[in-house]
């Protein structure tokens, strides 16, 4: 469980900042007025705040899953599957989904309406050239025997990237919607707001895409190894 | 003394959220069925969670037949006494007391209490309850499916939950579960992220974190913990799917199940454990924190007093939500770990006990020569502390290995749970229900039908739990169906068990005297006003009761001060409520 157990220590340190500005050891009882309100006049707007804690939500998720492949791979039966070649592709193609999306959230600030269109055309046609690419590595692997119950390393492999691809899924809705309504009409504040927040979860969900890519390729075990010998 | 006028001349800081053009519903449909207003989801949701309570009451009426009078019952075989016994623990921990205390309460009080219109997602919180109610009735459907509901025990745990000599391992039931709970975790984090989104960003002018309301505290930490706590069980629950449809072996190992080799092996029924107890730990803070936050508030109202110690209160409950998440293997020794893992979990374990005595402490100190009102929240709320004081301190005996493991499975184990997260979170929702239904419709319940109430859930409580204990400690073991002939069950324990048992029945049908009072008053209830209890939080300064739509009328409230001014010497009222500048009506000179 130590992977949950970092990640939790992150969210716990994020939580501790953020309360140590909060005057927790000031004297309500004492204090009459306004005088202590301290919140300054433009707050995040509330859906980013929300889409910070739900990508907290989904890290829980995936560094418990991580912690699971680290407990079950100890077990003698585990044997790694090779990776196809083709997930090297699609990690590019996610990057690009990516970086398409923060080009988006540049090009909103300018006000250029545009390009902002083409931006989002293109990180949607690049997630889902990714889910389809991922589709093609599934095939790859099944046609090479590597099926989901015949190894827990495949099982994991399957379960990992099937929620990954599950929340890519989700993001392509926000985006897919994002670009239906930005289309043929200036982008507005509220539209504006969402180009940032689906580029925000396409980082987050690169990263995650990163470490879960680490992880299959075996690097992420080696770190681990390496991490264990410095303790001991 | 403290000059209660300071900076009351000063400048309002400007508005936190801008006001935000609500939705409206345009008819019937969307103001009462398929609402997005706060108030109306919360009572869906507690009506949801009481009725589905309901069938698990029932089937503890069936459980406590079985044991105190066995064999006498035909209906009660053991695959169903296993099935009952599972459904009757998943339904109360997560169903009830989860979708209560924060789908119920926590959409009703959130955005009054801190001064809002409403969520901030609303549309999102309204799905967070139509995707509850499906988990509840895929849960429901699993009494109706081929073979019945799973017989696992709430724990599920692999790999006799998917095994043929479980009742539902091989039929619907384990999988109706499964599918139930994963359809809940999701509702329950589109419901969370409003309510934590709320309290962060949606506070009225002058309300600052120290001056929330400690049930908000509550809840508002509780939910947070929920939100990081429920992935494991999610992460458990779909791994576990795999195995059972999918033939995967994440947690089954190599297993010969009537005489036949299954195809799984190497799984880890350990991994199973820890990714469950990971959520199952917290999830027991996830229930207590809202009833420590909201008997704190019951009992400062009830007693005019202001809180004891409230900065120590914002930071146990913080303390305490930290640290449940490094105790989960407690529930594990008997599962066998490393010695200095058992010694780092007792210790964390027994850590707890502090701020959680720091709490007990302080709401003794606010009845310490407070003006104590013996209403019916008030009782609620005393029998809250004297339960969880009872459960905390066997709590104590089971955080230690040694002693847990002989403990670990009898009967002492379940009466410690049901005292402290079955029998002490019912009170405050009871306490809770009192307390704030005025509010939700605008009249008292009946004191009479209460004190019943009141008083035969509480003693029948103590009356089938006490001697629980020391059945338990005699070595009754749980979860047998039948104790046949034991040569140290002493006859007393059978003539414990059926005396359990009636008790069990009468504390049962109590409740349909609640029920009853919950429907009645509703008609023939007292006028209750907008503030019966005097109370200083924003929820009962509302223009109108119950609350209407966006709740505050054309302007948002305005916080001047905590929560817990009762009693303010000087003043000429023995509350000021939060949104009151001055302590006089009219901002007079009543100060001296």
């Amino acid at each position: 469980m130590s992977v949950a157990a970092i990640f939790l220590a992150a969210v716990a340190a994020v939580m501790v900042w953020w309360l140590a500005q909060q005057r927790l050891a000031s004297r309500p009882w004492l204090e009459v007025g306004h005088a202590h309100d301290r919140r300054s006049g433009a707050p995040p707007p509330a859906a980013k705040t929300g889409l910070g804690v739900f990508l907290g939500v989904v890290g829980a998720l995936f560094s418990l899953a991580i912690s699971a492949y680290f407990m079950r791979m100890a077990s003698s039966d585990w044997s790694s599957l090779p990776l196809p070649g083709f997930l090297w592709v699609n990690t590019g193609i996610l990057a690009v989904g990516s970086v398409a999306l923060h080009w988006a959230k540049v090009e909103t600030e300018r006000r250029n309406d545009e390009t902002t269109r083409t931006a989002l055309l293109a990180a949607l046609a690049a997630g889902l050239a990714f889910l389809v690419g991922q589709l093609f590595a599934w095939r790859e692997l099944t046609a090479a025997g590597y099926l989901l119950a015949n190894n827990p390393a495949n099982s994991f492999f399957y379960l990992l990237t099937g929620m990954h691809g599950l929340h890519i899924v989700g993001g392509l809705v926000a985006l897919g919607r994002l670009t239906v309504r930005a289309w043929g009409r200036p982008l507005d504040r509220r539209m504006r707001l969402t180009v940032e927040l689906c580029a925000i979860y396409w980082h987050f969900m690169l990263f995650v895409w990163l470490v879960l890519f680490a992880l299959f390729s075996g690097w992420a075990s080696d770190v681990v190894d390496f991490c264990r010998q410095l303790l001991t | 003394m403290v000059d209660v006028r300071s900076g009351i001349g000063e400048a309002l800081p400007p508005l936190e959220v801008e006001d935000v053009e609500l939705y409206h519903p345009h008819s019937w449909w969307t103001r009462y069925v398929f609402s997005q207003d706060a108030k109306i989801i919360a009572i869906q949701y507690a009506t949801t969670a009481i009725a589905i309570g309901m069938v698990a009451l029932v089937l503890s009426w069936l459980i406590r037949l079985q044991l105190g009078f066995p064999g006498t019952f035909e209906l009660i075989d053991a695959e169903r006494y296993y099935q009952f016994i599972t459904m009757h623990g998943m339904i109360m921990v997560i169903y009830l007391l989860t979708a209560l205390f924060l789908g119920g309460f926590g959409n009703y009080l959130i955005p009054l209490m801190v001064g809002a219109r409403d969520m901030v997602f609303p549309y999102a919180n309204m799905l967070s309850y139509w995707i509850y109610l499906l988990a509840v009735l895929v849960l429901v459907a699993s009494f109706f499916a081929p073979g019945g509901p799973t017989g696992a025990g709430w724990t599920l745990y692999p790999p006799q939950a998917v095994l043929s000599g479980t009742p539902g391992g091989k039929d619907w039931g384990i999988i109706l579960m499964l599918f139930s709970l994963i359809i809940f975790i999701i509702g329950f984090t589109m419901g969370g992220l409003n309510y934590v989104v709320t309290v962060l960003q949606g506070r009225a002018r002058g309300m600052t974190l120290m001056r929330l309301p400690l049930t908000v505290w509550g809840i508002f930490t509780a939910t947070v913990m929920a939100l990081l706590a429920f992935p494991a069980l999610f992460v458990a629950c779909v791994m576990m799917l795999f195995d059972r449809l999918l033939g995967t072996s994440f947690f089954m190992p190599a297993i010969v199940e009537m005489g036949e080799q299954l195809q799984h092996g190497g799984g880890s029924p350990i991994l199973f454990q820890h990714l469950f107890w990971f959520f199952g730990h917290p999830e027991v803070y996830i229930v207590a924190l809202p009833a420590f936050g909201i008997v704190s508030d019951l009992i400062s109202t009830h007693a005019r007093k202001n809180i004891f110690g409230y900065r120590m209160m914002v930071w146990a409950i913080v303390i305490i939500g930290g640290l449940s998440f490094i105790v989960w293997a407690h529930h594990m020794y008997v599962s066998g770990m490393n010695p200095y893992f058992g010694f780092f979990f007792a210790t964390t374990t027994l850590i707890i006990a502090v701020p959680t005595a720091i709490k007990v402490y302080n709401w003794v100190l606010t009845l310490w020569r407070g003006n104590i009102h013996l209403t019916l929240p008030m009782l609620f709320a005393l029998a809250f502390i004297v339960t969880f004081v009872n459960g905390g301190l066997t709590g104590l005996f089971l955080g230690n290995v040694v002693v847990d493991v002989p403990l670990s499975d009898t009967m002492f184990v379940v009466a410690h749970f049901h005292m402290v997260m079955g029998v002490a979170p019912i009170m405050v929702i009871f306490g809770a229900i009192y307390h704030w239904y005025p509010k939700i419709t605008g009249r008292m319940l009946n004191e009479v039908l209460g004190q019943i109430h009141f008083w035969v859930t509480f003693i029948g409580a103590y009356a089938i739990f006490f001697p629980m204990h020391y059945v338990g400690l005699v070595g009754v073991p749980r979860r047998y169906y039948e104790l046949g002939e034991m040569a140290f069950v002493a006859d007393s324990v059978h003539t414990l068990n059926a005396f359990i048992s009636v008790m069990a029945l009468i504390v049962g049908a109590a409740q349909i005297v609640f029920l009853f009072n919950l429907v009645w008053s509703l008609r023939h209830g007292r006028d209750a006003g907008g503030n019966p209890w005097r109370a200083t939080t924003l929820e009962w300064q509302t223009p109108e009761t119950p609350p209407s739509h966006g709740n505050w009328g054309k302007e948002l409230p305005v916080v001047y001060r905590w929560a817990y001014d009762y009693s303010v010497p000087g003043a000429p009222e023995d509350f000021i409520p939060q949104n009151q500048p001055t302590p006089g009506r009219l901002g007079h000179e009543a100060i001296s």
